[in-house]
Protein backbone atom coordinates (compact mmCIF):
# COMPACT_ATOMS: atom_id res chain seq x y z
CA UNK A 1 0.00 0.00 0.00
CA UNK A 2 1.51 3.29 -0.69
CA UNK A 3 1.64 5.92 2.11
CA UNK A 4 -1.43 8.31 1.65
CA UNK A 5 -0.08 11.31 0.17
CA UNK A 6 -0.81 14.76 2.16
CA UNK A 7 -4.62 16.28 1.44
CA UNK A 8 -3.27 19.30 -0.78
CA UNK A 9 -1.43 16.72 -3.36
CA UNK A 10 -4.83 14.10 -2.88
CA UNK A 11 -7.13 17.02 -3.79
CA UNK A 12 -4.83 18.36 -6.96
CA UNK A 13 -5.06 14.94 -8.26
CA UNK A 14 -8.54 14.32 -7.80
CA UNK A 15 -8.97 17.75 -9.39
CA UNK A 16 -6.53 16.67 -12.46
CA UNK A 17 -8.16 13.08 -13.30
CA UNK A 18 -10.72 14.18 -15.44
CA UNK A 19 -9.08 16.49 -17.31
CA UNK A 20 -5.97 13.49 -17.63
CA UNK A 21 -8.98 11.49 -18.46
CA UNK A 22 -10.24 13.13 -21.45
CA UNK A 23 -6.85 14.09 -22.56
CA UNK A 24 -6.29 10.49 -22.84
CA UNK A 25 -9.23 9.24 -24.50
CA UNK A 26 -9.13 12.18 -27.03
CA UNK A 27 -5.22 10.99 -28.15
CA UNK A 28 -6.46 7.18 -27.84
CA UNK A 29 -10.05 7.02 -28.52
CA UNK A 30 -10.54 3.97 -26.27
CA UNK A 31 -12.44 5.28 -22.80
CA UNK A 32 -12.08 1.57 -20.88
CA UNK A 33 -8.12 1.19 -21.66
CA UNK A 34 -7.58 5.27 -21.11
CA UNK A 35 -9.47 4.75 -17.68
CA UNK A 36 -7.49 1.66 -16.53
CA UNK A 37 -4.11 3.68 -18.01
CA UNK A 38 -5.12 7.36 -15.98
CA UNK A 39 -5.90 5.23 -12.65
CA UNK A 40 -2.38 3.26 -12.76
CA UNK A 41 -0.69 7.37 -13.68
CA UNK A 42 -2.41 8.49 -10.16
CA UNK A 43 -1.68 5.64 -8.48
CA UNK A 44 2.23 6.13 -9.76
CA UNK A 45 1.81 9.86 -8.57
CA UNK A 46 0.57 9.04 -5.16
CA UNK A 47 2.90 6.85 -4.90
CA UNK A 48 6.04 8.89 -6.43
CA UNK A 49 5.20 12.77 -5.63
CA UNK A 50 5.61 12.21 -1.87
CA UNK A 51 9.23 11.28 -2.20
CA UNK A 52 10.47 13.14 -5.63
CA UNK A 53 7.92 16.38 -5.27
CA UNK A 54 4.96 17.37 -7.20
CA UNK A 55 6.61 17.92 -10.73
CA UNK A 56 5.65 21.67 -12.41
CA UNK A 57 3.19 20.58 -14.57
CA UNK A 58 1.20 17.51 -12.77
CA UNK A 59 -1.35 17.63 -15.43
CA UNK A 60 1.47 17.04 -18.47
CA UNK A 61 3.26 14.44 -16.05
CA UNK A 62 0.15 12.81 -15.60
CA UNK A 63 -1.12 12.85 -19.49
CA UNK A 64 2.52 11.38 -20.25
CA UNK A 65 2.36 8.59 -17.37
CA UNK A 66 -0.66 7.33 -18.96
CA UNK A 67 -0.14 7.54 -22.64
CA UNK A 68 3.12 5.80 -22.01
CA UNK A 69 0.95 2.90 -20.43
CA UNK A 70 -1.62 2.89 -23.33
CA UNK A 71 1.75 3.06 -25.79
CA UNK A 72 2.75 0.08 -23.95
CA UNK A 73 -0.30 -1.72 -23.87
CA UNK A 74 -0.80 -1.16 -27.54
CA UNK A 75 3.13 -2.35 -28.17
CA UNK A 76 2.43 -5.47 -26.35
CA UNK A 77 -1.02 -6.12 -27.90
CA UNK A 78 0.34 -5.46 -31.74
CA UNK A 79 3.19 -8.16 -30.25
CA UNK A 80 0.96 -10.92 -29.27
CA UNK A 81 -1.31 -10.53 -32.33
CA UNK A 82 2.34 -10.95 -33.91
CA UNK A 83 3.47 -13.96 -32.42
CA UNK A 84 0.04 -15.45 -32.76
CA UNK A 85 0.24 -14.84 -36.79
CA UNK A 86 3.99 -15.65 -37.07
CA UNK A 87 4.84 -12.38 -38.45
CA UNK A 88 6.93 -9.80 -36.69
CA UNK A 89 6.50 -6.77 -38.24
CA UNK A 90 8.40 -3.63 -36.02
CA UNK A 91 7.32 -1.28 -38.92
CA UNK A 92 3.38 -2.10 -37.93
CA UNK A 93 4.09 -0.85 -33.92
CA UNK A 94 2.25 2.40 -35.04
CA UNK A 95 1.72 4.12 -32.16
CA UNK A 96 0.56 7.83 -31.22
CA UNK A 97 3.62 10.27 -30.15
CA UNK A 98 3.55 10.86 -26.59
CA UNK A 99 4.45 14.64 -26.69
CA UNK A 100 1.58 17.36 -25.50
CA UNK A 101 -1.28 17.71 -27.01
CA UNK A 102 -2.21 21.03 -28.94
CA UNK A 103 -5.77 20.44 -27.74
CA UNK A 104 -5.06 19.43 -23.91
CA UNK A 105 -6.46 22.69 -22.28
CA UNK A 106 -9.47 20.83 -23.34
CA UNK A 107 -12.08 20.35 -20.00
CA UNK A 108 -13.79 16.82 -20.40
CA UNK A 109 -15.10 16.79 -17.26
CA UNK A 110 -18.73 17.12 -18.29
CA UNK A 111 -18.57 15.24 -21.64
CA UNK A 112 -17.32 12.56 -18.36
CA UNK A 113 -20.35 12.89 -16.16
CA UNK A 114 -22.72 12.26 -18.55
CA UNK A 115 -20.58 8.96 -20.43
CA UNK A 116 -20.69 7.66 -15.93
CA UNK A 117 -24.04 8.57 -15.08
CA UNK A 118 -25.49 6.95 -18.55
CA UNK A 119 -28.72 5.93 -17.74
CA UNK A 120 -27.97 2.85 -19.21
CA UNK A 121 -26.31 1.81 -16.31
CA UNK A 122 -27.46 0.59 -13.37
CA UNK A 123 -27.19 3.05 -10.32
CA UNK A 124 -24.59 0.99 -8.29
CA UNK A 125 -22.20 0.83 -11.36
CA UNK A 126 -22.53 4.52 -12.06
CA UNK A 127 -21.62 5.69 -8.83
CA UNK A 128 -18.15 3.40 -8.95
CA UNK A 129 -17.21 4.54 -12.23
CA UNK A 130 -18.03 7.99 -11.83
CA UNK A 131 -15.80 8.16 -8.26
CA UNK A 132 -13.25 6.42 -10.28
CA UNK A 133 -12.93 7.92 -13.98
CA UNK A 134 -14.76 11.76 -12.57
CA UNK A 135 -13.45 11.81 -8.88
CA UNK A 136 -10.01 10.46 -9.59
CA UNK A 137 -10.81 8.26 -6.38
CA UNK A 138 -8.54 4.35 -6.42
CA UNK A 139 -10.53 1.29 -7.04
CA UNK A 140 -8.99 0.57 -2.86
CA UNK A 141 -10.81 3.59 -1.65
CA UNK A 142 -14.11 3.62 -3.60
CA UNK A 143 -14.43 -0.55 -2.45
CA UNK A 144 -13.15 0.35 1.27
CA UNK A 145 -16.22 3.43 1.03
CA UNK A 146 -18.39 0.81 0.26
CA UNK A 147 -17.29 -1.91 2.42
CA UNK A 148 -17.11 -4.49 -0.23
CA UNK A 149 -13.75 -6.16 -1.47
CA UNK A 150 -11.46 -4.08 -3.79
CA UNK A 151 -11.95 -7.14 -6.52
CA UNK A 152 -15.49 -6.98 -6.34
CA UNK A 153 -15.10 -2.97 -6.78
CA UNK A 154 -12.70 -3.57 -9.68
CA UNK A 155 -15.00 -6.00 -11.36
CA UNK A 156 -18.03 -3.83 -11.14
CA UNK A 157 -16.03 -0.64 -12.27
CA UNK A 158 -14.49 -3.09 -15.30
CA UNK A 159 -18.22 -4.01 -15.76
CA UNK A 160 -19.82 -0.53 -16.31
CA UNK A 161 -17.13 0.37 -18.56
CA UNK A 162 -18.20 -2.72 -20.69
CA UNK A 163 -21.83 -1.00 -20.63
CA UNK A 164 -20.92 2.17 -21.99
CA UNK A 165 -18.47 0.28 -24.56
CA UNK A 166 -21.95 -2.00 -25.59
CA UNK A 167 -23.91 0.98 -25.65
CA UNK A 168 -22.36 2.79 -27.92
CA UNK A 169 -22.01 6.13 -26.10
CA UNK A 170 -19.97 8.55 -28.18
CA UNK A 171 -16.91 10.40 -26.65
CA UNK A 172 -18.62 13.94 -27.38
CA UNK A 173 -21.44 16.01 -25.32
CA UNK A 174 -24.77 14.95 -25.57
CA UNK A 175 -26.98 17.13 -27.85
CA UNK A 176 -28.68 20.40 -25.96
CA UNK A 177 -31.92 18.71 -26.15
CA UNK A 178 -30.80 15.44 -24.96
CA UNK A 179 -28.58 17.25 -22.28
CA UNK A 180 -31.58 18.26 -19.86
CA UNK A 181 -32.42 14.45 -19.72
CA UNK A 182 -29.28 13.18 -19.01
CA UNK A 183 -28.13 15.77 -16.25
CA UNK A 184 -31.06 14.16 -14.13
CA UNK A 185 -28.97 11.18 -14.14
CA UNK A 186 -25.91 13.03 -13.50
CA UNK A 187 -27.91 14.58 -10.41
CA UNK A 188 -29.35 11.80 -9.47
CA UNK A 189 -25.96 9.51 -9.42
CA UNK A 190 -24.14 12.70 -7.47
CA UNK A 191 -27.49 12.96 -4.49
CA UNK A 192 -26.92 9.02 -4.11
CA UNK A 193 -23.43 8.91 -3.57
CA UNK A 194 -24.31 11.80 -1.15
CA UNK A 195 -26.69 9.82 0.60
CA UNK A 196 -24.25 6.92 0.83
CA UNK A 197 -22.01 8.50 2.64
CA UNK A 198 -24.33 8.75 5.61
CA UNK A 199 -25.72 5.24 5.02
CA UNK A 200 -22.62 3.52 4.85
CA UNK A 201 -20.68 5.95 7.95
CA UNK A 202 -21.39 5.08 11.01
CA UNK A 203 -19.25 7.33 13.32
CA UNK A 204 -15.75 9.48 12.73
CA UNK A 205 -13.21 7.37 10.39
CA UNK A 206 -10.20 9.33 9.21
CA UNK A 207 -9.64 6.61 7.41
CA UNK A 208 -12.96 6.49 5.41
CA UNK A 209 -13.36 8.03 2.39
CA UNK A 210 -15.92 11.02 2.81
CA UNK A 211 -18.60 9.89 0.43
CA UNK A 212 -20.43 13.39 1.14
CA UNK A 213 -17.50 15.07 0.94
CA UNK A 214 -16.83 13.41 -2.34
CA UNK A 215 -20.22 14.28 -3.83
CA UNK A 216 -20.16 17.83 -2.60
CA UNK A 217 -16.95 18.65 -4.22
CA UNK A 218 -18.18 16.83 -7.82
CA UNK A 219 -21.55 18.71 -7.66
CA UNK A 220 -19.07 21.95 -7.07
CA UNK A 221 -17.32 21.28 -10.16
CA UNK A 222 -20.41 20.34 -12.64
CA UNK A 223 -21.63 23.99 -10.82
CA UNK A 224 -18.35 25.81 -11.85
CA UNK A 225 -18.86 24.19 -15.37
CA UNK A 226 -23.07 24.76 -15.76
CA UNK A 227 -23.35 28.16 -13.26
CA UNK A 228 -26.68 28.54 -15.23
CA UNK A 229 -28.15 25.46 -14.14
CA UNK A 230 -30.85 26.23 -10.92
CA UNK A 231 -31.45 22.21 -10.20
CA UNK A 232 -27.37 21.96 -10.11
CA UNK A 233 -26.70 24.33 -7.66
CA UNK A 234 -30.35 23.63 -6.01
CA UNK A 235 -28.63 20.01 -5.46
CA UNK A 236 -25.52 21.42 -4.40
CA UNK A 237 -27.41 24.26 -1.66
CA UNK A 238 -29.56 20.63 -0.66
CA UNK A 239 -26.05 18.64 0.02
CA UNK A 240 -24.30 21.60 1.86
CA UNK A 241 -27.50 22.28 4.07
CA UNK A 242 -28.14 18.96 5.13
CA UNK A 243 -24.51 18.39 5.70
CA UNK A 244 -24.08 21.72 7.83
CA UNK A 245 -26.21 19.44 10.30
CA UNK A 246 -23.78 16.59 10.06
CA UNK A 247 -22.28 16.20 13.71
CA UNK A 248 -25.43 17.12 15.08
CA UNK A 249 -27.08 13.98 13.84
CA UNK A 250 -25.44 11.54 16.03
CA UNK A 251 -24.36 11.08 19.79
CA UNK A 252 -22.10 8.73 21.21
CA UNK A 253 -21.53 5.66 19.96
CA UNK A 254 -23.88 6.50 17.02
CA UNK A 255 -26.91 7.10 18.48
CA UNK A 256 -29.36 8.93 16.08
CA UNK A 257 -30.75 12.27 17.03
CA UNK A 258 -33.60 13.91 15.48
CA UNK A 259 -34.16 17.35 14.01
CA UNK A 260 -35.82 18.95 17.30
CA UNK A 261 -32.98 16.83 19.58
CA UNK A 262 -30.25 18.20 17.77
CA UNK A 263 -27.66 20.95 19.62
CA UNK A 264 -27.94 23.16 17.17
CA UNK A 265 -24.45 25.60 17.96
CA UNK A 266 -23.06 22.67 16.43
CA UNK A 267 -24.74 22.87 12.77
CA UNK A 268 -21.77 24.27 10.64
CA UNK A 269 -23.02 28.38 9.84
CA UNK A 270 -20.25 28.66 6.72
CA UNK A 271 -22.19 25.55 4.96
CA UNK A 272 -25.59 26.74 5.94
CA UNK A 273 -24.80 30.70 4.25
CA UNK A 274 -22.96 29.14 1.38
CA UNK A 275 -26.06 26.79 0.89
CA UNK A 276 -28.54 29.87 1.31
CA UNK A 277 -26.36 32.45 -0.86
CA UNK A 278 -26.57 29.33 -3.87
CA UNK A 279 -30.37 28.55 -2.97
CA UNK A 280 -31.44 32.25 -3.46
CA UNK A 281 -29.45 32.86 -6.79
CA UNK A 282 -30.84 29.48 -8.22
CA UNK A 283 -34.33 30.57 -7.45
CA UNK A 284 -34.81 34.03 -9.10
CA UNK A 285 -33.50 32.11 -12.00
CA UNK A 286 -37.31 31.01 -12.57
CA UNK A 287 -37.31 27.20 -12.99
CA UNK A 288 -38.23 25.35 -9.52
CA UNK A 289 -36.62 21.66 -9.69
CA UNK A 290 -37.06 19.14 -6.77
CA UNK A 291 -33.34 19.50 -5.48
CA UNK A 292 -34.36 23.50 -4.72
CA UNK A 293 -37.28 22.69 -3.07
CA UNK A 294 -35.72 20.31 -0.79
CA UNK A 295 -33.07 22.39 -0.73
CA UNK A 296 -35.65 25.03 0.20
CA UNK A 297 -36.82 23.03 3.21
CA UNK A 298 -33.42 22.47 4.99
CA UNK A 299 -32.76 25.73 4.34
CA UNK A 300 -36.02 26.65 6.52
CA UNK A 301 -35.02 24.14 9.18
CA UNK A 302 -31.84 25.66 9.24
CA UNK A 303 -33.02 28.77 9.74
CA UNK A 304 -34.62 28.05 13.05
CA UNK A 305 -32.29 28.77 16.26
CA UNK A 306 -34.29 26.42 18.29
CA UNK A 307 -36.85 23.74 17.07
CA UNK A 308 -39.77 26.11 18.60
CA UNK A 309 -39.19 28.62 15.88
CA UNK A 310 -38.97 26.12 12.76
CA UNK A 311 -41.45 27.83 10.20
CA UNK A 312 -43.24 24.96 10.20
CA UNK A 313 -46.39 26.77 7.69
CA UNK A 314 -43.64 27.26 4.94
CA UNK A 315 -42.16 23.83 5.11
CA UNK A 316 -45.77 22.90 4.13
CA UNK A 317 -45.98 24.90 1.28
CA UNK A 318 -43.17 23.65 0.56
CA UNK A 319 -43.91 20.50 0.56
CA UNK A 320 -47.51 20.88 -1.34
CA UNK A 321 -44.99 21.92 -4.47
CA UNK A 322 -42.84 19.34 -4.12
CA UNK A 323 -45.65 16.45 -4.04
CA UNK A 324 -46.94 18.18 -7.12
CA UNK A 325 -43.28 17.51 -8.98
CA UNK A 326 -42.33 14.42 -7.55
CA UNK A 327 -44.06 10.79 -6.88
CA UNK A 328 -41.68 9.54 -4.32
CA UNK A 329 -44.00 8.53 -1.17
CA UNK A 330 -41.10 9.56 1.35
CA UNK A 331 -42.41 13.67 0.65
CA UNK A 332 -46.01 12.42 1.29
CA UNK A 333 -44.77 11.06 4.60
CA UNK A 334 -42.79 14.00 4.62
CA UNK A 335 -45.75 16.15 3.61
CA UNK A 336 -48.50 14.35 6.45
CA UNK A 337 -45.34 15.12 9.10
CA UNK A 338 -45.27 19.16 7.87
CA UNK A 339 -49.04 19.27 8.12
CA UNK A 340 -49.59 17.55 11.86
CA UNK A 341 -47.13 20.45 12.92
CA UNK A 342 -49.29 23.42 10.79
CA UNK A 343 -52.44 21.64 11.91
CA UNK A 344 -51.96 19.20 14.70
CA UNK A 345 -51.45 15.58 14.73
CA UNK A 346 -55.19 14.46 13.72
CA UNK A 347 -54.38 16.37 10.37
CA UNK A 348 -51.46 13.88 9.77
CA UNK A 349 -52.77 11.03 10.68
CA UNK A 350 -55.82 11.63 8.07
CA UNK A 351 -53.20 11.97 5.71
CA UNK A 352 -51.41 9.06 6.21
CA UNK A 353 -55.12 6.68 6.31
CA UNK A 354 -54.85 7.70 2.58
CA UNK A 355 -51.39 5.57 2.25
CA UNK A 356 -52.49 2.67 3.69
CA UNK A 357 -53.40 1.16 0.46
CA UNK A 358 -49.82 1.99 -1.13
CA UNK A 359 -48.90 -1.87 -1.70
CA UNK A 360 -45.37 -0.38 -1.20
CA UNK A 361 -45.56 1.57 1.81
CA UNK A 362 -47.48 -0.44 3.97
CA UNK A 363 -44.27 -2.67 3.67
CA UNK A 364 -42.32 -0.21 4.51
CA UNK A 365 -40.86 0.82 8.02
CA UNK A 366 -41.13 4.69 7.76
CA UNK A 367 -44.82 4.68 7.17
CA UNK A 368 -44.94 3.00 10.79
CA UNK A 369 -42.58 5.76 12.31
CA UNK A 370 -44.02 8.57 10.86
CA UNK A 371 -47.20 6.93 12.35
CA UNK A 372 -46.01 6.07 15.84
CA UNK A 373 -44.35 9.69 15.87
CA UNK A 374 -48.13 11.39 15.13
CA UNK A 375 -49.55 9.42 17.20
CA UNK A 376 -47.22 10.17 20.25
CA UNK A 377 -47.80 13.32 19.42
CA UNK A 378 -51.82 12.75 19.63
CA UNK A 379 -51.36 11.50 23.10
CA UNK A 380 -51.91 7.85 22.25
CA UNK A 381 -49.03 6.82 23.91
CA UNK A 382 -49.90 2.44 23.10
CA UNK A 383 -50.95 2.41 19.46
CA UNK A 384 -47.44 5.16 19.02
CA UNK A 385 -45.60 2.02 21.16
CA UNK A 386 -47.14 -0.46 18.90
CA UNK A 387 -45.96 1.71 15.57
CA UNK A 388 -42.70 2.36 16.91
CA UNK A 389 -42.25 -1.63 17.10
CA UNK A 390 -43.44 -2.25 13.88
CA UNK A 391 -41.31 -0.11 12.16
CA UNK A 392 -38.66 -1.70 14.39
CA UNK A 393 -39.15 -4.58 12.50
CA UNK A 394 -39.20 -3.41 9.17
CA UNK A 395 -36.31 -0.97 9.12
CA UNK A 396 -32.89 -2.71 7.47
CA UNK A 397 -30.66 0.42 9.31
CA UNK A 398 -29.29 -0.40 12.61
CA UNK A 399 -29.19 3.01 14.14
CA UNK A 400 -32.96 3.81 13.10
CA UNK A 401 -33.37 0.78 14.74
CA UNK A 402 -32.00 0.82 18.15
CA UNK A 403 -33.57 4.49 17.88
CA UNK A 404 -37.45 3.60 17.58
CA UNK A 405 -36.74 0.24 19.95
CA UNK A 406 -35.93 3.22 22.01
CA UNK A 407 -38.37 5.61 21.73
CA UNK A 408 -41.04 2.39 22.15
CA UNK A 409 -39.31 1.91 25.44
CA UNK A 410 -39.64 5.26 27.03
CA UNK A 411 -43.25 5.35 26.10
CA UNK A 412 -43.26 2.37 27.65
CA UNK A 413 -42.34 3.26 30.63
CA UNK A 414 -43.75 6.38 30.69
CA UNK A 415 -46.96 4.22 30.83
CA UNK A 416 -46.33 1.48 33.55
CA UNK A 417 -44.91 5.22 35.63
CA UNK A 418 -48.77 6.68 35.38
CA UNK A 419 -49.65 3.05 35.76
CA UNK A 420 -48.20 2.52 38.95
CA UNK A 421 -49.04 6.41 40.05
CA UNK A 422 -52.52 5.27 39.88
CA UNK A 423 -51.91 2.57 41.88
CA UNK A 424 -50.41 4.55 44.73
CA UNK A 425 -53.43 6.76 45.25
CA UNK B 1 -27.80 -3.19 -0.47
CA UNK B 2 -26.52 -6.13 1.32
CA UNK B 3 -27.97 -9.53 1.77
CA UNK B 4 -26.53 -12.44 3.14
CA UNK B 5 -27.86 -15.72 1.58
CA UNK B 6 -28.08 -18.52 4.47
CA UNK B 7 -27.83 -22.44 2.97
CA UNK B 8 -29.15 -24.79 5.43
CA UNK B 9 -29.06 -28.31 5.15
CA UNK B 10 -31.32 -30.79 6.88
CA UNK B 11 -29.73 -32.38 9.57
CA UNK B 12 -30.76 -35.57 8.91
CA UNK B 13 -28.24 -37.73 7.03
CA UNK B 14 -25.50 -34.50 7.55
CA UNK B 15 -22.24 -34.93 6.85
CA UNK B 16 -20.23 -35.73 3.86
CA UNK B 17 -22.85 -36.44 1.17
CA UNK B 18 -22.46 -40.15 0.19
CA UNK B 19 -23.28 -39.46 -3.56
CA UNK B 20 -22.15 -41.16 -6.66
CA UNK B 21 -18.75 -39.57 -7.89
CA UNK B 22 -19.68 -37.73 -10.84
CA UNK B 23 -22.22 -36.54 -8.55
CA UNK B 24 -19.99 -35.29 -6.13
CA UNK B 25 -17.35 -33.79 -8.81
CA UNK B 26 -20.97 -31.82 -10.38
CA UNK B 27 -21.94 -30.64 -7.43
CA UNK B 28 -18.72 -28.86 -6.32
CA UNK B 29 -18.06 -27.52 -9.87
CA UNK B 30 -21.14 -26.26 -9.78
CA UNK B 31 -20.42 -24.18 -6.16
CA UNK B 32 -17.18 -23.34 -7.89
CA UNK B 33 -18.75 -21.80 -10.83
CA UNK B 34 -21.20 -19.78 -8.96
CA UNK B 35 -18.58 -18.15 -7.04
CA UNK B 36 -16.44 -17.36 -9.70
CA UNK B 37 -19.67 -15.55 -11.49
CA UNK B 38 -20.88 -13.95 -8.48
CA UNK B 39 -17.49 -12.56 -7.96
CA UNK B 40 -17.12 -11.20 -11.60
CA UNK B 41 -20.41 -9.36 -11.56
CA UNK B 42 -19.00 -7.54 -8.97
CA UNK B 43 -21.48 -8.33 -6.18
CA UNK B 44 -19.50 -10.27 -4.21
CA UNK B 45 -18.82 -9.31 -0.37
CA UNK B 46 -18.04 -12.40 1.22
CA UNK B 47 -18.86 -16.49 1.14
CA UNK B 48 -17.61 -18.88 3.59
CA UNK B 49 -18.62 -22.43 4.06
CA UNK B 50 -18.98 -23.97 7.82
CA UNK B 51 -17.42 -27.33 8.96
CA UNK B 52 -20.12 -29.84 9.44
CA UNK B 53 -21.79 -29.94 13.10
CA UNK B 54 -19.94 -32.76 14.57
CA UNK B 55 -17.40 -29.70 14.77
CA UNK B 56 -19.35 -27.47 16.17
CA UNK B 57 -19.00 -26.63 20.08
CA UNK B 58 -22.01 -24.66 21.87
CA UNK B 59 -20.31 -22.36 23.99
CA UNK B 60 -21.94 -20.12 27.28
CA UNK B 61 -20.47 -18.23 29.75
CA UNK B 62 -19.86 -19.72 33.34
CA UNK B 63 -20.82 -16.95 36.37
CA UNK B 64 -16.95 -16.12 36.27
CA UNK B 65 -17.51 -14.86 32.05
CA UNK B 66 -15.55 -18.74 31.61
CA UNK B 67 -16.34 -20.09 28.47
CA UNK B 68 -18.10 -23.77 29.30
CA UNK B 69 -18.31 -25.80 26.02
CA UNK B 70 -21.20 -28.06 25.56
CA UNK B 71 -19.89 -30.87 22.69
CA UNK B 72 -23.07 -32.07 22.10
CA UNK B 73 -24.86 -29.98 19.50
CA UNK B 74 -28.72 -29.59 20.30
CA UNK B 75 -30.98 -31.54 17.88
CA UNK B 76 -32.19 -29.15 15.03
CA UNK B 77 -33.38 -29.89 11.80
CA UNK B 78 -31.69 -27.94 10.21
CA UNK B 79 -28.14 -26.79 10.24
CA UNK B 80 -26.32 -23.49 8.46
CA UNK B 81 -23.51 -25.07 6.12
CA UNK B 82 -22.41 -21.85 4.79
CA UNK B 83 -23.27 -18.26 3.59
CA UNK B 84 -22.76 -15.60 0.94
CA UNK B 85 -23.00 -12.34 1.37
CA UNK B 86 -23.81 -10.16 -1.67
CA UNK B 87 -23.84 -6.46 -2.87
CA UNK B 88 -26.97 -5.99 -5.25
CA UNK B 89 -29.10 -3.36 -6.69
CA UNK B 90 -32.90 -4.85 -5.58
CA UNK B 91 -34.33 -7.56 -3.41
CA UNK B 92 -35.12 -9.61 -6.25
CA UNK B 93 -31.92 -9.64 -7.68
CA UNK B 94 -30.54 -11.52 -4.49
CA UNK B 95 -33.99 -13.69 -4.45
CA UNK B 96 -32.44 -14.62 -8.03
CA UNK B 97 -29.12 -15.25 -7.06
CA UNK B 98 -30.45 -17.41 -4.16
CA UNK B 99 -32.35 -19.56 -6.36
CA UNK B 100 -29.45 -20.37 -8.31
CA UNK B 101 -27.89 -21.77 -5.17
CA UNK B 102 -31.14 -23.53 -4.35
CA UNK B 103 -30.96 -25.56 -7.85
CA UNK B 104 -27.74 -26.72 -7.23
CA UNK B 105 -26.66 -30.21 -8.61
CA UNK B 106 -27.57 -33.63 -6.27
CA UNK B 107 -27.83 -37.04 -6.93
CA UNK B 108 -28.37 -37.97 -10.39
CA UNK B 109 -27.72 -34.24 -10.98
CA UNK B 110 -31.18 -33.37 -10.20
CA UNK B 111 -31.57 -29.94 -8.61
CA UNK B 112 -31.19 -30.20 -4.81
CA UNK B 113 -33.84 -26.88 -4.60
CA UNK B 114 -32.54 -26.56 -1.29
CA UNK B 115 -34.20 -23.66 1.17
CA UNK B 116 -31.85 -20.42 1.29
CA UNK B 117 -33.08 -18.39 3.93
CA UNK B 118 -32.25 -14.42 2.41
CA UNK B 119 -31.92 -11.67 4.68
CA UNK B 120 -31.18 -8.10 4.24
CA UNK B 121 -27.66 -7.23 6.31
CA UNK B 122 -28.08 -3.77 8.47
CA UNK B 123 -26.65 -0.40 7.05
CA UNK B 124 -25.38 2.80 9.09
CA UNK B 125 -28.23 5.57 9.47
CA UNK B 126 -30.77 6.25 7.23
CA UNK B 127 -30.39 9.81 5.42
CA UNK B 128 -32.75 11.92 7.11
CA UNK B 129 -34.54 11.78 10.59
CA UNK B 130 -37.15 14.29 10.98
Amino acid sequence: MPESPDPSTEHLLRELAPQVLGAVIRRFHDFASAEDAVQEALIAAITQWPQQGVPDNPRGWLIQVASRRMTDQLRSDIARRARETAVMLQSELVVPPVDLDPDMNHDDTLILFFMCCHPALTSSSAIALTLRAVGGLTTGEIAHAFMVPEATMAQRISRAKQGIKASGVPFSLPSQREQVQRLRSVLHVLYLIFNEGYTSSSGPDLQRLELSQEAIRLTRSIHKLLPESSEVAGLLALMLLTDARRLARTGAGGVLIPLDKQDRTLWDQAEISEGIALLTAALSKGSIGIYQLQAAIAAVHDDAARPEDTDWPQILALYELLKSASDNPMVVLNHAIAAAMVHGPSKGLELLTALDSDPWLTEHHRLDAVRAHLLEMAGDHPAAITHYRRAASRTTSLPERNYLTTQAARLSETLSDHTNHSSDQ
Amino acid sequence: MKYMLMMNTMRAGHGVPEWPHKDLQAHIAFMMSFLKELRESGELVAAEGLSFPDQAKLVRADKNGEPITDGVFPESKEFLAGYWIVDVDTPERAYRIAAKASAAPGPGGAPLNMPIEVRPVMSGPPPEML
